[in-house]
């Protein structure tokens, strides 16, 4: 990186510097000592010049203010300080490693009845994160030049990559590792202000012109990440449970994302989709309850079941789809209903015997794929595979498949219609848009994938009953999509992770969950409204006054294009 | 010889409301022929039954001698009949050339929807220098442009324009307009819809006054210029 020197913005207190020095030094020094004096709490923070794993964290996000602070002015001043925004990634630093330390002492003070417990290093550790964050409010701000102009050698970048990924690996494994809520809370803080704090600096958008000229070899880095993570996990079932309920979801909302995403369809009741495919495949299971005596082998289960709600959705789709807004949506959530009650009630008193009504279908036994039991556990080079790691595989193969589809979808004739649908459904007819039949090819197609997702499910869980599948359902997964990104892949996988795995981990906060997710949304519409990862034409739709960013959308629209 | 476009005794209907009330006319290969009438004649609903966007209650339409009155939209725009609805409705948040593709939509031959952009380009210059800037940041005018522009795109042998000179500055109005005359040069037959009925009988060989739903007065642009009951009542003459 080199090149002329931008100006730079004079001034700022002549003690910053220096205050948020001595905050590092402090906040590192603090996490040496003993936190906290119970033993039993947080992964033992009490050991002196033993750190546990959350004073670890600590030492960490120190360090990254250190790198920031010698950004600013020091040995690596010359060389990243004209393209990163130290200041700013320092004071998002300084907020985050202040709150953080606050909640470890509330944490201990909670855990182990009051803030007696609290030993120095903890009160230290705290004055230090105060102190970063008082010097990064006094440092200058600063002129920087366009990071989308800067060139390292392409090796590097996909280094970058790699360890990007590698880190989000360890981190997913080590968060998934920690049993007590409010450790993993503290994890989550630390995990936003290691984010934040990139992104503030700018590395986060550098990497996103990184992730762009190498999309491919993100795809196959994240898809590589993925499939190591069972490796992690050491034969433990409970998170491998976990990841698999997070990709079914995942791959659920990926199919959601299309009629959403793609068409603009507002489909409340989508989870019926993903029933129709579960309850096709519990029907056929060799399960001593399943209704129907033909039990074929799984992948002609897989079709049937996906063709069964591909059908629901062209007979729900074809009269309500000429309906818009509004009415769309209003329908699907009665289908959606209608759905569960039709499940619920066709148990041979009120219809014909196919669901067993409220008892649903239990004992579906597990998949098996020509000679291969799911159930059964492999070792690989030493490291235990559980049940839930085979399914695990299938489901990434599976999403695999549902963002092959999409991505075709998205970048085809088709895709380019649904554009002009969402974007004015009048004039997309006046240029020869066959929109009726191009919202009744989402609806089909995003039935399909969930019908799919819903045989594997079916076995996955063992049984299926009509209480799994009820409105709240269909609201997490149009909530994922919308808070993960409309329209995107990574941003529809990153909220569907998100919405499954915070509540599975914080089961006790299980009695205020809605009230913290609605808390979220809101909170998301106010500050985020494209969602955690933008597709670049929504950013656009959200920000519609700001023309600045209208043209740069453009540009970067077709810089891809090519 | 059949004519391009025929139309013969339409009526329209919204509910019980009648819009159109039989009206007949024709387009024939190459002319310019324009309707003109006051707000609520009738013009727009004509033109968006023409291309499908509604169904008559009764009477037929002929484009190229083929019957199209139940046709789909889409296929419509297939056959040949493009339309630059009212109000332009060009898509805001895509970039021009975006827009543009749409227009291409019902085509499939990518190395000549590249040259007819490049046609288009050079039809309305400003379009080729902003072909990435999103449609929505432009003019009245540029956007009628691109409007024209788009719907040019699937190659139509007849263009519908509903109003292209609403809400646009004299000179934007009478570049517009130029085009229109430019176009038919280059062999489109156009349908103008206009409230502006000077400019647009000025240009077309054939003129329709619609009144309320009706067609009151028909002839050829220069003989409706200076029909007196049509300069009373569109030209704003005594």
């Amino acid at each position: 990186m080199s090149g002329d020197l931008t100006t730079r913005t004079s001034g700022g207190h002549p003690a910053a510097w220096p205050l948020g020095l001595a905050g590092v030094v402090l906040v590192i020094a603090g996490s040496f000592l003993s936190w906290s004096y119970d033993s039993s709490i947080l992964g033992d923070l009490s050991i002196n010049f033993y750190p546990g794993s959350l004073q670890i964290l600590a030492i960490i996000l120190a360090v990254l203010g250190l790198v920031l602070l010698l950004i600013e002015k020091g040995p690596l001043e010359s060389r990243l300080g004209q393209w990163l925004d130290a200041t700013l990634g320092l004071r998002a630093l300084g907020l985050m490693l202040t709150l953080y330390m606050a909640l470890v002492l509330i944490a201990i003070s909670v855990e182990s009845d009051g803030l007696i417990n609290v030993n120095p290093g903890g009160y230290v550790s705290l004055v230090g994160a105060v102190l970063l964050l008082v010097g990064s409010r006094l440092l200058p701000l600063r002129q920087l030049r366009d990071l989308g102009q800067a060139r390292l050698p392409g090796w590097f970048e996909i280094l970058t990559i790699a360890l990007m990924m590698a880190a989000i690996l360890f981190a997913a494994a080590f968060a998934l590792g920690l049993t007590e809520a409010w450790a993993f809370v503290l994890c989550l803080v630390f995990i936003t202000g290691v984010i934040t704090a990139l992104f503030r600096t700018g590395v986060m958008s550098w990497f996103g012109h990184v992730a762009q000229r190498h999309k491919k070899v993100l795809t196959l880095a994240a898809f590589v990440v993925a499939f190591f993570f069972p490796f992690t996990q050491g034969g433990s079932d409970a998170n491998m449970s976990i990841a698999t309920q997070v990709l079914i979801f995942a791959a659920t909302a990926m199919g959601l994302n299309i009629v959403v995403g793609l068409a603009g369809l507002l489909d409340l009741g989508y989870i019926a989709f993903l029933g129709s495919g579960a309850y096709v495949a519990a029907m056929l299971s060799e399960s001593a309850f399943a209704t129907i005596d033909w039990h074929p082998p799984f992948p002609v289960v897989v079709l049937i079941g996906a063709c069964v709600a591909a059908t629901l959705g062209l007979i729900i789709g074809s009269p309500t789809l000429r309906v818009s807004g509004d009415y769309l949506a209003i329908v699907t959530l009665g289908f959606g209903e209608i759905f569960r009650l039709a499940m619920f009630n066709l148990d041979g008193t009120n219809g014909p015997l196919l669901t067993n009504g409220p008892n649903g279908i239990p004992g579906i036994p597990e998949l098996q794929i020509g000679n291969f039991n799911f159930g059964d556990e492999h070792t690989v080079a030493g490291l235990e595979l559980g049940r839930f790691s085979n399914y695990y595989f299938l489901l990434l193969l599976l999403i695999g498949f549902v963002i092959l589809v999409f991505a075709r979808l998205n970048d085809s004739r088709i895709g380019r219609g649904w554009v002009a649908i969402r974007e004015d459904e009048k004039a997309a007819e006046a240029m020869g848009v066959n929109v009726f039949g191009l919202k009744l090819l989402a609806f089909a197609v995003g039935a399909f994938l969930a019908g799919v997702a819903g045989t594997i499910k079916a076995h996955q869980d063992v049984a299926v009953s009509p209480d799994q599948y009820i409105f709240l359902e269909s609201a997490f997964l149009l909530a994922a999509v919308v808070l993960g990104g409309m329209g995107t892949i990574a941003g529809v996988l990153l909220g569907a992770t998100i919405l499954k795995l915070l509540p599975e981990k914080l089961r006790f906060f299980s009695e205020y969950r809605l009230l913290l997710f609605g808390l979220l949304l809101v909170l998301m519409m106010r500050f985020r409204p494209e969602g955690l990862v933008a597709s670049r034409r929504r950013q656009l739709e959200f920000h519609e006054e700001d023309e600045q960013l209208a043209v740069a959308v453009e540009s970067k629209l077709a810089e891809e294009a090519k | 010889m059949t004519a391009m476009l025929e139309v013969r005794d339409l009526e329209v209907a919204y509910g019980k409301i009648v819009a159109v009330k039989g009206i007949s006319f024709s387009v024939e290969q190459g002319q310019v022929v324009t309707l003109i009438g006051t707000n609520g004649a009738g013009k727009t609903t004509t033109l968006r039954t023409i291309s499908g966007l509604l169904r008559p209650t009764r009477g037929e339409i002929l484009f190229q001698g083929q019957r199209i009155d139940q046709v789909p939209a889409h296929d419509i725009v297939t056959m040949g009949l493009a339309h630059s609805p009212e109000g332009r409705r060009i898509f805001p948040r895509l970039s021009v050339e975006e827009n543009l593709l749409l227009g291409a939509f019902t085509r499939n031959d990518q190395p000549a929807i590249r040259k007819d952009l490049d046609a288009a380009y050079e039809l309305f210059p400003i379009l080729g220098e902003r072909r990435k800037q999103p449609a929505g940041t432009f003019s009245g005018g540029e956007q009628q442009m691109l409007a024209m522009g788009r719907a040019m795109m699937s190659r139509p042998k007849l263009l519908m324009l509903d109003e292209p000179s609403m809400g646009l500055s004299p000179i934007m109005m009478k570049r517009i307009m130029t085009t229109v005359t430019e176009l038919q040069r280059q062999g489109t037959t156009i349908l103008l819809v206009e409230q502006n009925a000077q400019a647009a009988l000025k240009r077309a060989d054939f003129g329709y006054v619609l009144e309320v739903g009706k067609i009151v007065v028909k002839g050829t642009g220069r003989e409706l210029l200076v029909n007196d009951d049509v300069r009373k009542a569109y030209l704003g003459e005594d």
